[in-house]
């Protein structure tokens, strides 16, 4: 489904600041891979993400999905196949916008925007439908602006979104990372629902060693740009966080000190 | 007594300018609220409407309409270039006004034959042509009809336009620029239309005015956009911003009106007509200043009373519509970039 092939990005390249973000990844996601990834502040986790959404370009390498090579389309033209979740819960919508309207600019993620009526009335039966799965209560609320819901409320919808035009590969930048314990276990758990249900290819990020290892069939963990193990199948379903702990200190020859992760 | 009829006649003439330039805050309305770009072009724009409408009927003697229609279109091109300095060129909103507008200046100073003014008397104009429709109406009453059929028209064609699904991705583009990328819209062409409907508003509004006035002058145009934003904020503080959108559209209409009835007052007072700038520029600025003010406001008798104080003289809701964002604080790093 998705091929990266030996891909490199540093950042202000040639100055003090250099920082090489990722150095020659190489990964491959069959279709319906629900593929965790985690790792630490600087791992490369986001620009990875980034990278394959293409709000970053790589300075080598290449990007293919489903058989495209899609390396240097434009962020807008990959949208198409691309749904997608980010840290920051005003990010994925449109805080001025309805929620109706919100929901029916992603439906129409990848199409040419006409001058045809912006949102139909079928279309909001649809909506509310949909938001009626996620038991908020959201499914009264079209008319109302988005900037008025919580953060919590603000990801599920936007997970709604990035799923309602099924994606190719759906892309989730520590989307619970924001929210309290408890949203965030509730986002999750809806994450998990949509997935399976619809077998969507996914490459979640997340800092939280628990979730990366209770969600998915597969686990990749980074380090300063790198791909350090990638674990699936039977292997990864009885993995804990000490074994986690464990190959990090094989493969690095230190230990794990990242706070942000230990104590998650 | 004769002062008080003065008074009322240069009100009537207020109210007439005023709806025409409407068109003219229309414009600053896209893109100052909706885009979400403060557009300096307009200065430029909008004599540049006045110098092709006049242009087109006293020299090249075409019929007074489709001058107008001549003066949208060249707005529209106007803001076109802003949107290609911004867009492509990747030079920061503010400055790509600047250097359109201040090319402009050089490139209207062309169109209207190398002078600064061009007049327009005896020549067929727009409201020469409704004056002689309707036979026997008065020059500020021929000017409420066109004004205010066109402010009509518009508010119509915004309401609908802005609904659309190009629309609702501009509005998206203002909004939320990350977002309405991850969803597929290109936001480079969005804020391109955006601009050359802007602009495109300004012009005509400064075509339609150079018509009435019977003169177009390159001295019209700079401090376009402060009385833009000016009309802008007033119209937003008197009618409120949680309206539905026809209604806020109608709002930059009453806006304007009441900027050139207080241009009127003040004139009729003994000010000087360029005083208004100088109010204009004063008004912009403490209604941009009133969010921090209220800030500040709120944190000093926290200080002071150890409590958080209602806010008698100014309603809450009046200080927070007046400018959007005011909800965010200034100090706080914008998550967004």
């Amino acid at each position: 489904m998705l091929i990266l092939s030996n891909i490199d990005r540093t950042f202000n390249k040639a100055t003090v600041n250099e920082k090489k973000a990722l150095v020659d990844i190489s990964l491959r996601l069959d279709p319906g891979d629900f593929v965790t990834v985690i790792g630490g502040n600087g791992a490369g986790k986001s620009t990875l993400l980034n990278l394959i959404a293409g709000v970053h370009r790589c300075d080598r390498g290449s990007v293919a999905l489903d058989g495209e090579d899609i390396t240097h389309l434009p962020e807008y033209r990959r949208a198409k196949y691309l749904g997608r979740v980010f840290q920051d819960p005003m990010r994925g919508t449109a805080g001025d916008m309805n929620i109706d309207e919100n929901l029916a600019m992603a439906k129409r993620r990848g199409s040419v925007r006409t001058l045809r009526w912006g949102i139909s009335r079928a279309e909001r039966e649809e909506y509310r439908e949909k938001l009626g799965t996620l038991g908020l209560g959201l499914e009264d609320r079209l008319g109302t602006k988005v900037g008025l819901l919580s953060g919590g409320q603000r990801q599920a919808l936007t997970l709604i979104m990035a799923t309602l035009k099924k994606p190719k590969l759906l892309l989730l930048d520590e989307h619970t990372a924001a929210l309290d314990p408890k949203t965030a276990e509730i986002v999750l758990r809806q994450t998990n629902e949509i997935v399976s249900g619809k077998g969507l290819t996914t490459l979640m990020v997340t800092h939280n060693m628990s979730h990366a290892i209770k969600y998915g069939n597969r686990i990749i963990m980074m380090n300063g740009g790198k791909i350090l193990f990638d674990i699936s199948g039977g292997e990864k379903k009885n993995l804990k966080v000490e074994d986690l702990l464990e190959r990090f200190k094989v493969s690095q020859g230190q230990e794990l000190d990242n706070d942000r992760m230990l104590l998650a | 007594m004769g002062d008080f009829f003065n008074l009322i006649r240069a009100w009537h003439g207020a109210v007439a300018e005023g709806i025409i330039w409407s068109v003219m805050t229309l414009g600053v309305y896209i893109t100052f609220r909706i885009l979400d770009f403060p557009d300096l072009s307009v200065d430029g724009s909008f004599v540049t409407g006045g110098a092709v409408a006049a242009m087109f009927v006293a020299y090249l003697n075409v019929n007074p309409f489709l001058a107008l229609l001549a003066s949208l279109a060249a707005g529209m091109l106007c803001g076109l270039i802003t949107g290609f300095i911004n867009t492509k060129m990747k030079i920061p909103g503010i400055l790509s006004g600047i250097i359109t507008m201040t090319a402009l200046y050089s490139i209207n100073f062309r169109i209207m034959n190398n002078s600064s003014t061009v007049a327009l008397i005896g020549t067929n104009t727009v409201d020469v042509v409704v004056r002689d429709f309707f036979r026997g109406i008065s020059a500020v009453n021929a000017q409420l009809i066109i004004g205010g059929v066109l402010a009509l028209a518009l508010i119509a064609f915004l309401y609908w336009f802005f609904g659309t699904e190009l629309g609702s991705s501009i509005r998206a583009t203002g909004n939320n620029p990350h977002m309405a990328r991850s969803l597929g819209i290109n936001t480079d062409s969005t804020v391109m239309v955006a601009l050359m409907l802007s602009n495109g508003l300004v012009a005509l509004s400064g075509g339609v005015f150079a018509h009435v006035q019977g003169s177009s002058s390159l001295s019209s145009g700079p401090g376009t956009i402060a009385i833009g934003l000016a009309s802008v904020i007033i119209g937003e503080v008197v009618l409120g911003k949680k309206l539905g959108f026809i209604l806020r559209l109608s709002a930059m209409v009453v806006g304007t009106v009441i900027y050139r009835l207080i241009f009127a007052t003040v004139l009729f007072a003994g000010l000087k007509a360029t005083d208004m700038k100088l109010i204009s520029a004063l008004v912009v600025c403490f209604a941009l200043y009133l969010p921090t003010a209220r800030k500040r406001f709120v944190s000093w008798q926290t200080r002071k009373r150890g409590r958080v104080p209602q806010l008698g003289l100014v309603p809450d809701a009046v200080m927070e519509d007046i400018i959007d964002g005011s909800d965010k604080d200034p100090d706080e790093p914008n998550l967004h970039d």
